[in-house]
């Protein structure tokens, strides 16, 4: 009965992986988290930030996300095994803010409140969404566009796209904030490269010879910044056109650290994640919340790129 | 004599398997019933069906070829695939919904009758053919539908098809989703195929040896090509029943799931070499990754550790199937 035994063994196995791993149950508040991913280090540093809300507040939280951002059926069975838990509150960065709609109206019926983390649901039931506030932050690297060309001359944009939410934010909230503030700066060009490396770094090629006069580019995610950064290197114009970025990865902390880039902005995850937990037992306490949190942003460059505040946003 | 006393050892240990395989389950079940009491309620039993219900379609479908000695690694985005075309055929082109489905099951079923062609007429391996298709289905999805998700909300009884609850009208208050309905329906079709058919008899023949199958007069290109489309057929309704469930057609999901598919298939007992195999071993092999996976996440197991114990269960379960063929 080789067999049989093995059977056993194995159940045993899972059976002993699962009890060991399993966290003893406390009667501590629990708030499931089912966030948009796992595994990329923008979501870990999320995770960091709710598991440290959790130790100082007391509570239990639990973090799950598909593997990868295109698996929205994972990620409502990920929903709804957090539902059959009957948790406190549930923290939800939907991948498909229309395709959770029931399970968050299931939640509802449930009594439990829902709090929004990253993007939105398209509906009124989540109590508060907490996310980045783009606009002030690409307002934000206006300001540190115009402080660094000194207040006058020619700039230029490239970002992503320009149907997402974070690609109009980004682009508003900068080309707003130097038309508001900065009568001297001129915005010559806008381009959008979808985010890819090798079609931004053509564009920003092109805009930079066409514009000779340039002070300077705003790069408005990972994608459009290094293509930025790229173009500026190849045209051999290192030193004469500010290069401002936005999120991280591994090009552009490099860029920043050897001069090519003058700085960016990181999106703050680690608050994300602890203001979302705060949220969700504020909700449970049942005390007003504002619809929407801003979970702030960072300025990060040469000077302050490796302390541990910034570090912990930041990913390769 | 000799071969009747084989016959009875082998029938036993076929019984043996079974039992063993539904005893695993119901361990599972027990277990986690013990362990948590959310676990054992009507709605996480529900939960538990219904995301067993898309993969084991894809499992379904790949367990016929598998029993070819074959392979299909495209279903996972075939599913993807068909499921963009019932929305191109729903929300764009503003057909009826019954075309809509038939428009995603047939796209499933041409995928799987271009794979059998290339199979058994180009001759390429099954690994290589249906890589390509994979590649072929992702891209086209994405074509299709630009890359972004197609919505059925204008059509609020496409949704229906896998959410709506026809057993719940008939008794009240047991909300068993349509979904489930549909697999249990497919399974029961499927394992008439397989062991009733001819479809089934040659796709064993096939499997155990096919120069002798060939030899013995058998068209075996075109029953290969005939076991390949059967298995887009499932995909496609797989395709269709995920569209259903999402309320929307999700371009970018489905690499990835041929390997849960096939993972099910293989739990289940079916041998990668061919020649054996069966439907129920591949709805149970199915529906023990989905408890486990629901069962560790009601017990707030971390996620990190939930991919390995799976990978574990995956390993031991095709470590009994070599044991259980020397044995």
């Amino acid at each position: 009965m080789k067999y049989l035994r093995s059977v056993l063994l194995l159940v045993v196995l899972a059976v002993v992986l699962s009890i060991g791993i399993a966290c003893a149950e406390e009667k501590a508040l629990y708030i499931p988290m089912i966030s948009k991913g796992f595994q990329h280090q923008f979501w870990q540093a999320v995770k960091k930030g709710a598991e440290q809300a959790a130790k100082d507040y007391g509570v239990t939280i639990t973090f799950e996300g598909p593997e990868s951002e295109a698996m929205v059926d994972k990620q409502i069975d990920m929903l709804q095994a957090a539902l059959a838990k009957k948790p406190d509150a549930l923290c939800l960065a939907a991948l498909d803010s229309k395709a959770v709609v029931p399970y968050v109206e299931k939640a509802k019926e449930m009594g439990i409140p829902v709090i929004g983390f990253d993007s939105g649901v398209e509906s009124d039931i989540p109590v508060t969404t907490v996310a980045t506030d783009n606009i002030k932050a690409a307002g934000y690297a206006a300001d540190k566009m115009a402080e660094l060309i000194g207040g006058e001359g020619e700039v230029a944009l490239v970002v992503h796209d320009q149907t997402s939410r974070t690609g109009i934010d980004r682009r508003d909230g900068f080309v707003n904030r130097i038309k508001e503030k900065y009568p001297n700066i001129k915005i010559v060009d806008i381009q959008y490269g979808g985010g890819d490396h090798l079609k931004s770094t053509d564009l920003a090629k092109a805009i930079i010879q066409a514009h000779p006069n340039l002070k300077g580019i705003f790069g408005a995610n990972e994608g459009s910044a290094i293509g930025v950064i790229n173009a500026v290197r190849e045209l051999n114009k290192i030193g004469q056109i500010v290069v401002i970025g936005y999120d991280s990865g591994k090009q552009q902390m490099d860029a920043i650290r050897e001069g090519l880039m003058a700085g960016a902005i990181t999106q703050n995850p680690v608050g994300m994640g602890y203001m979302a937990v705060e949220a969700a037992i504020k909700a449970v306490k049942g005390e007003e919340l504002p619809k929407y949190i801003d979970s702030g942003f960072y300025w990060y460059d040469k000077s302050n790129i490796d302390s541990p505040e910034i570090k912990q946003c930041l990913y390769e | 004599m000799e071969t009747a006393t084989y016959n009875l050892k082998r029938f036993r240990r076929e019984i043996l398997r079974q039992f063993l395989m539904f005893g695993s389950l119901l361990l599972l079940f027990i277990f986690f019933s013990l362990s948590s009491p959310n676990f054992f309620t009507f709605g996480n039993i529900v939960s538990i069906m219904l995301a067993t219900c898309v993969n084991g379609m894809l499992a379904l479908g790949v367990t016929f070829v598998i029993i070819t000695g074959g392979i299909d690694l495209s279903i996972g985005t075939v599913m993807t695939l068909s499921a963009v075309m019932s929305g191109v055929f729903i929300t764009y082109w503003h057909l009826p919904v019954f075309l809509g489905i038939l428009g995603g099951v047939g796209t499933g079923m041409l995928c799987g009758f271009a794979n059998g062609v290339v199979i058994s007429k180009m001759k390429l391996p099954p690994f290589i053919a249906t890589l390509g298709m994979m590649m072929v289905a992702k891209g086209l999805a994405l074509v299709i539908s630009k890359a972004a998700p197609i919505y059925f909300t204008h059509a609020p009884s496409f949704s229906r098809i896998a959410m709506g609850s026809l057993v719940g009208k008939l008794f009240p208050g047991f909300d068993v989703p349509n979904a489930v309905l549909i697999f249990i329906v497919s399974i029961v079709l499927a394992s008439i195929i397989l062991t009733k058919t001819v479809v089934g008899r040659y796709d064993f023949a096939i499997g155990s040896n096919e120069e002798a199958a060939r030899l013995s007069g058998l068209n075996v290109d075109k029953w290969k090509t005939v076991i390949y489309s059967l298995c887009g057929i499932f995909v496609g309704m797989g395709g269709v029943m995920m569209a259903s469930r999402l309320n929307s057609a999700q371009p970018a999901l489905g690499q990835g799931y041929e390997l849960d598919a096939i993972a099910a298939v293989v739990i289940g007992g079916t041998s990668l070499s061919g020649g054996e195999g069966s439907t129920i071993g591949t709805v149970v092999g199915a529906f023990i990754m989905s408890t486990l996976i629901n069962g560790l996440r009601i017990l707030s197991v971390p996620q990190e550790w939930q991919i390995v114990v799976s990978g574990i269960i995956v390993i031991g379960a095709v470590y009994l199937d070599i044991i259980r063929r020397q044995g």
